[in-house]
């Protein structure tokens, strides 16, 4: 439909140099335009980008790639990834698993369902980890597991604060047993990390699931969500179907949440790097030390 | 036996439940203890202290019903977060009190509704995890039937994982998986095979320690013998330093 409406704005003069008539609106390819999906408004998608692409209408917040949450979040030229070749294999031999880690790899750029490393965050040097939804839903299997276990290992015996951004459909099925024991693996480095008095924080954003959510993703300190994220247990379907009924409008969004008690704050994306440098700084270790000094 | 054949035998309707294992083995020295002194009591998780052998323990389990009047009360096994939290209180208490914790499992999963959900389901799972993993006494977790998922795993973050011969633990239902996968359900059997869920796979992937064989009729005699294992375990837990023992659970989970 976007494609049939602007496609009559292309100007026929367009190899004839610059002769168009300043009534005439510029030729814009069609990838230049993005629909929000919620309030189908369009936009360009530059200006979408300049948004930290979130609706300029709505204030939907798209899903974005775990590289650009990255870049959106850290100081610049400060991330330093851990474990950047750990790739998962067909541990008990799943049928089409293998093919779908192959596409799963192609589609995200990406060797796994998270990325992890050390950054700074508002000049705080932190951990961070990142879900990526275009890895199989961000769904955990052992590596991804593993991968977050070695980041809070790291910050536990560097003492320092770790940050995740969550995204993900939930244990990932294709690892049978091995996925559901990443909840208790992960769990436990979070409690080692925790009893050392350091800082964790959670992002929850759009959407965090299954064994996610019964797992790392609510064992922050702090748990922050992004605006309409949807964070559950079980997945709306799954509740419809036990319960053969319709679930409430907005039942397990972010703002749900925020009402039951299970998140701390929900921020908008715009402002999500300032505060978590805001809440970093206010835990920082040096900071102790300096008031202990004087 | 198939997969699909211990599917089936671990959801048997006619099959020993937890109420049966607690009368069994700890007979009248059983002591019930109610709710999560947040909410609610869930008629789930059964939870409470018993003697064995001369010895106090906590009994934790999670309870089916064993006709369709007590699985309705029950909510067939399936807890609500409160009943996560129940366990957590008294597995909290057996630290205190320095006596370990016996968990039985059998369930098909945490239960997916609007309340579990309201009240924290992930958070209720997630808080057992991260807690169970440091508690200072030695947790023993005995899956009896079904172990459907996180709503089983947050009673077996344990020092020892055994398995009746017959139980099964999945990440998920084998039907979820077959529907999901295939957006078929009748594909269940093939679904249970590719989950790897019986006690022998479970076993030699190192989930879990033992394998409890079961006779054709469940005599006295199966209760006999897992009431001196569970005892023997115990003893020899009793011998290592709370602080180890926590060690050694994390390493337990660590190589996964």
């Amino acid at each position: 439909m976007t494609k049939d409406i602007f496609n009559f704005l292309k100007p026929k003069n367009e190899l004839e140099g610059h002769e168009e008539k300043p009534e005439n609106k510029p030729y814009i390819p069609d990838e230049l335009w993005v629909k929000c999906p919620v309030c189908k408004n369009v936009m360009l998608s530059s200006d979408l980008e300049d948004n930290y692409k979130v609706c300029l209408k709505c204030g939907y917040h798209f899903r974005i790639p775990a590289r650009q949450r990255i870049e959106m979040t850290v100081d610049e030229g400060t991330f330093e990834e851990f474990d950047k070749d750990m790739m998962s294999a067909n541990i008990i031999d799943f049928p089409e698993y293998t093919r779908k880690l192959k596409n799963a790899k192609i589609n995200s750029g990406e060797n796994e369902s998270v990325i992890t490393g050390l950054c700074s965050i508002g000049g705080q040097k932190t951990v961070i980890a990142v879900m990526n939804s275009q890895f199989m839903m961000g769904s955990m299997g052992t590596v991804t597991g593993e991968k977050i276990t070695k980041a809070f290992e790291y910050a536990t015996q560097n003492r320092l604060p770790v940050v995740i951004f969550t995204v993900s459909g939930g244990a990932r099925m294709q690892e049978g047993i091995l996925s559901l024991m990443q909840m208790a693996k992960t769990s436990g480095a979070v409690k080692l990390h925790s009893d050392k008095g350091l800082l964790y924080i959670t992002v929850l954003t759009d959407p965090t699931t299954g064994g996610v959510t019964a797992s790392f993703a609510m064992e922050g300190d702090i748990i922050i969500s992004e605006p309409h994220a949807l964070i559950g247990f079980a997945g709306p379907r799954v509740i419809e179907q036990t319960i053969r009924q319709k679930l409430p409008k907005d039942f397990q969004s972010a703002e749900f949440l925020l009402e039951k008690g299970f998140v701390d704050a929900v921020v908008e994306r715009k402002n999500m790097k300032d505060t978590l440098a805001k809440l970093l700084k206010l835990h920082s270790e040096s900071e102790v030390v300096d008031i202990e000094c004087l | 036996m198939s997969a699909y054949d211990c599917v089936m035998a671990a959801r048997a309707n006619d099959r020993p439940t937890a109420i049966d294992y607690i009368t069994r083995i700890f007979g009248d020295s059983f002591f019930e203890l109610h709710g999560d002194r947040r909410f609610a009591d869930d008629k789930a998780v059964i939870g409470g202290i018993a003697e064995l052998n001369g010895k106090p323990v906590t009994v934790i389990a999670l309870e089916k019903g064993r006709n369709l009047k007590e699985r309705m009360d029950r909510n067939f096994g399936s807890a609500h977060p409160e009943g996560y939290r129940k366990a957590l209180r008294l597995m909290k208490q057996a630290e205190k009190f320095k006596r370990p914790v016996i968990c039985f499992v059998d369930t098909s999963g945490a239960y997916c509704g609007i309340g579990a959900e309201e009240r924290g389901q992930g958070q209720a799972i997630a808080e057992n995890l991260m807690e169970m993993m440091a508690l200072k006494t030695p947790i023993l977790s005995i899956f009896i039937g079904e172990g459907g998922s996180g709503g089983a795993l947050a009673l077996a973050v344990a020092d020892e994982v055994w398995m009746l011969e017959n139980a099964i633990y999945s990440v998920i239902s084998p039907e979820g998986c077959a529907s999901i996968l295939w957006k078929d359900a009748s594909r269940t059997a093939e679904a249970s095979e590719c989950l790897k869920l019986t006690s022998q796979d479970l076993f030699k992937m190192g989930v879990i320690e033992r394998i409890i064989r079961e006779p054709k009729d469940v005599d006295s005699k199966l209760f006999d013998s897992l009431k001196n294992l569970i005892a023997q375990t115990f003893d020899k837990k009793a011998e290592i330093e709370p602080e180890k023992l926590v060690e050694m659970r994390y390493n337990r989970f660590r190589k996964f």
